[in-house]
């Protein structure tokens, strides 16, 4: 700001100069233009191509290349074909959302207002799992819910599962998968608002005599809400897309759309089609997070 | 200092950025009409060969596909013996996990002509025939492999994807066959006792390669994987579908079905005889199986891509490892079918037992069981392909 202090101005003149205030109207665009780059050729880039691939003419093939010819029709075939694994997808992810809400809303409660020194430790302790790859922790859910592990013995032991029964290969063995691998990204946004949750507030409710049930509806829910809506779109976006868990802990019966997308990319070499069905998943995606915003109505997150 | 941001809200920054990216959206579709064929040819895209004066080579392969020194783990010392004696410094690399996902990989390079950065890869059959017919691979020099010339096992010269046998050299082959594990379950013998017996159910895998898991099928059903129609194809696509839907398939696997068939997860799987083998060294309870119809035989390739600029050096080390000694160590720690002639011999003074062992030195008996998928061309490989996948779920 020195050099835009020293720019010579006519004196006694009360007005600001007009140059500064060109410059400043710039100065926001300049700070933005390094991430909008990245952002236009890591992003924007990509999705156009990726758009166009989807109009691709589905007789194409690898070695003739594809033509376009606007074949809309991509679209609706995609999703004739793969609509099971595509509400699937919607499904898990929403079951695991709500696991997650249940297991995450307590404890980042606890670690933001009731943890004391212990706070930063219990901090590291929900972050240090993501100092290992994603793949690690899935795997090593499979070693936890193992046939032969000590998990399924206990739990046929109690008569909650048959003698014959597993938790490996099954639905509930990715949900859980979904829930635990994206459980943080639900977690620090809930525990950022939380933390700014004035005591004070709270004991001024139960002055006006308003239960803890009631207090805590009134209060500590909506003054945690920029966080529960940041947390539970970063956990349902990338759980929904996910399809890791579905291909480690689940079978064919369990595979999400993600499944299909990498296999029509890699296997079945369909790029029209695999790139359809990646824009349905986002426009799917794109309208419920519409939706739950204009529902939950919040500037703080857009 | 308020006043001069304020031009610039969240709300009409967002406004902007998705208008201005719509806008890109549209004239970049209008723009970007279609993609161009990955056809190469042998004059459309030549390589260079820089061997005489870069004394290097970058070979890509798969994991545990290299003899290991057994107190150390980073030796490999049928590779550190090439090293020696050549002077060519090798760049290893376990990087091929999965045909799909290395031919993903190095994709978008080969069909536009660029280098890899390899030198030599190791794919399996048909992938190595889906990158010949793109017209991916340089032609090798017969002449500077005069090992390969005098030792490649009879069966695996003039395959249908490489008539000259002059792009693709075995590295090692192998079956794909059935293996159980006898500590959770008692024998199987048939593919269709893998597919129906009740008390598998849920405790089977099967392997995501189509060719292999079909090829059994075909064989189970009496039809010949090296020639089948469309029909017989959709009839052993049936018989899979019905153990999906039976639920007796607890999922399709890559190498990945191997701890889990050591563990007891699995009970009995569909999978290849080299890991199997290797299983069976540490539980011998673990067992492959040769079905009495039939079993399909495969091959991983070296092939040397497009643009690799070392393909003299690639060559040298190819020769080496068709030297029966050399061959022999391999095939001693890999365990897969060993594609040098000579190499049993050899293999007598390391280890008389894996020199008698049909899996690694198969006889003629089981070779006469043994069957190569038919090679697909472009249209087939996507119509099949997609047929399997839509019933292995993805």
């Amino acid at each position: 700001m020195s050099a835009l202090a020293h720019v010579p101005t006519s004196a006694g003149k009360p007005a600001p100069p007009p140059v500064r205030r060109g410059r400043n109207r710039l100065l926001p665009y300049l700070l933005l233009l390094p991430g909008a780059a990245w952002l236009l050729v890591f992003f924007a880039l990509p999705l156009v191509q990726l758009a166009s691939a989807s109009l691709y003419d589905p007789a194409g093939s690898l070695s003739t290349g594809y033509a376009m010819t606007w074949a809309f029709s991509n679209y609706p075939d995609a999703l004739q074909a793969y609509w099971p694994q595509f509400s699937r997808s919607f499904l898990y992810s929403a079951i695991a959302l709500v696991l997650a809400l249940l297991m995450g809303y307590p404890l980042a409660y606890a670690i933001a207002q009731k943890a004391g020194r212990w706070k930063n430790l219990l901090l590291v302790a929900v972050v240090a799992p993501m100092f290992t790859s994603f793949l690690v922790r899935t795997l090593a859910w499979k070693t936890i819910l193992s046939d032969n592990g000590a998990l399924v013995g206990l739990l046929r032991d109690v008569h909650l599962l048959g003698p014959d029964g597993r938790l490996l290969a099954t639905p509930i063995a990715v949900v859980l998968g979904l829930t635990y691998n994206f459980l943080p990204f639900l977690v620090l946004p809930l525990y950022a608002s939380l933390e700014r949750l004035d005591p004070r507030l709270l004991e001024a409710a139960s002055d006006l005599y308003a239960s803890p049930l009631r207090a805590f509806a009134k209060v500590t829910l909506p003054l945690s809400m920029p966080g529960l809506i940041a947390g539970t779109l970063l956990f349902f976006i990338p759980a929904t897309g996910d399809y890791i868990n579905a291909e480690l802990l689940g079978t064919p019966n369990e595979y999400m759309i993600g499944n299909v997308i990498d296999s029509a990319f890699l296997v079945r070499l369909d790029y029209p089609q695999g790139a359809a069905l990646s824009f349905l998943l986002m426009a799917a995606i794109l309208a419920i997070v519409f939706v739950y915003l204009r529902r939950a109505g919040t500037e703080e997150v857009l | 200092m308020r006043s001069p941001l304020r031009t610039l809200t969240r709300r009409g920054l967002l406004t902007g950025t998705v208008g201005s990216a719509a806008l890109l959206a549209t004239a970049g579709t209008l723009a970007g009409c279609g993609t161009k064929g990955a056809q190469q040819t042998e004059a459309g895209c030549k390589s260079e060969d820089l061997s005489a004066t870069e004394k290097k080579v970058a070979f890509s392969n798969w994991p545990q596909y290299m003899d290991t020194d057994e107190k150390d783990e980073s030796k490999r010392p049928t590779l550190d013996a090439f090293v020696a004696a050549s002077g060519i410094q090798v760049t290893y690399s376990e990087d091929v996990n999965d045909n799909n996902e290395f031919f993903g990989k190095v994709r978008n390079q080969l069909a536009g002509c660029q280098s890899t950065g390899r030198d030599i890869m190791v794919l399996t059959d048909w992938m190595a025939a889906r990158v010949i017919r793109l017209g991916w691979v340089q032609k090798l020099d017969k002449s500077k492999m005069p090992n390969v010339e005098a030792n490649l096992l009879q069966s695996l010269r003039g395959r249908s994807f490489d008539a000259e046998t002059q792009l693709a050299v075995p590295w090692q082959s192998g079956l794909a066959g059935l293996a159980y594990n006898a500590k959770v379950t008692k024998e199987i013998r048939t593919v269709d006792e893998l597919l129906t017996r009740p008390d598998l159910k849920g405790k089977v895998t099967v392997l995501s390669e189509m060719r292999d898991t079909i090829g059994l099928l075909l064989q189970s059903l009496g039809h010949d994987p090296a020639k089948f129609t469309s029909a017989q194809f959709d009839d052993a696509l049936n018989k899979l579908k019905k153990a999906v839907d039976s639920k007796q398939i607890r999922r399709f696997t890559g190498n990945d079905y191997a701890p889990d068939l050591a563990k007891g997860d699995i009970a009995a799987c569909i999978g290849w005889s080299g890991d199997v083998v290797q299983l069976g060294f540490d539980d011998e309870k673990i067992k492959f199986v040769v079905p009495e119809s039939g079993v399909m035989l495969w091959s991983d390739n070296m092939l040397v891509p497009n643009k690799a600029t070392h393909k003299a050096n690639a060559e040298a080390l190819m020769n080496h490892y068709y030297d029966p000694a050399v061959a022999a160590k391999l095939a001693a720690y890999v365990n897969y079918i060993c594609p040098v002639q000579g190499a049993q011999a050899e293999m007598e003074k390391i280890d008389p037992d894996l020199a008698t062992n049909p899996l690694i030195f198969p006889d003629d008996a089981m070779l006469s069981k043994a069957k190569v998928f038919m090679a697909l061309d472009e249209a087939q490989e996507k119509e099949y392909e997609t047929k399997f996948q839509q019933v292995i779920g993805a």
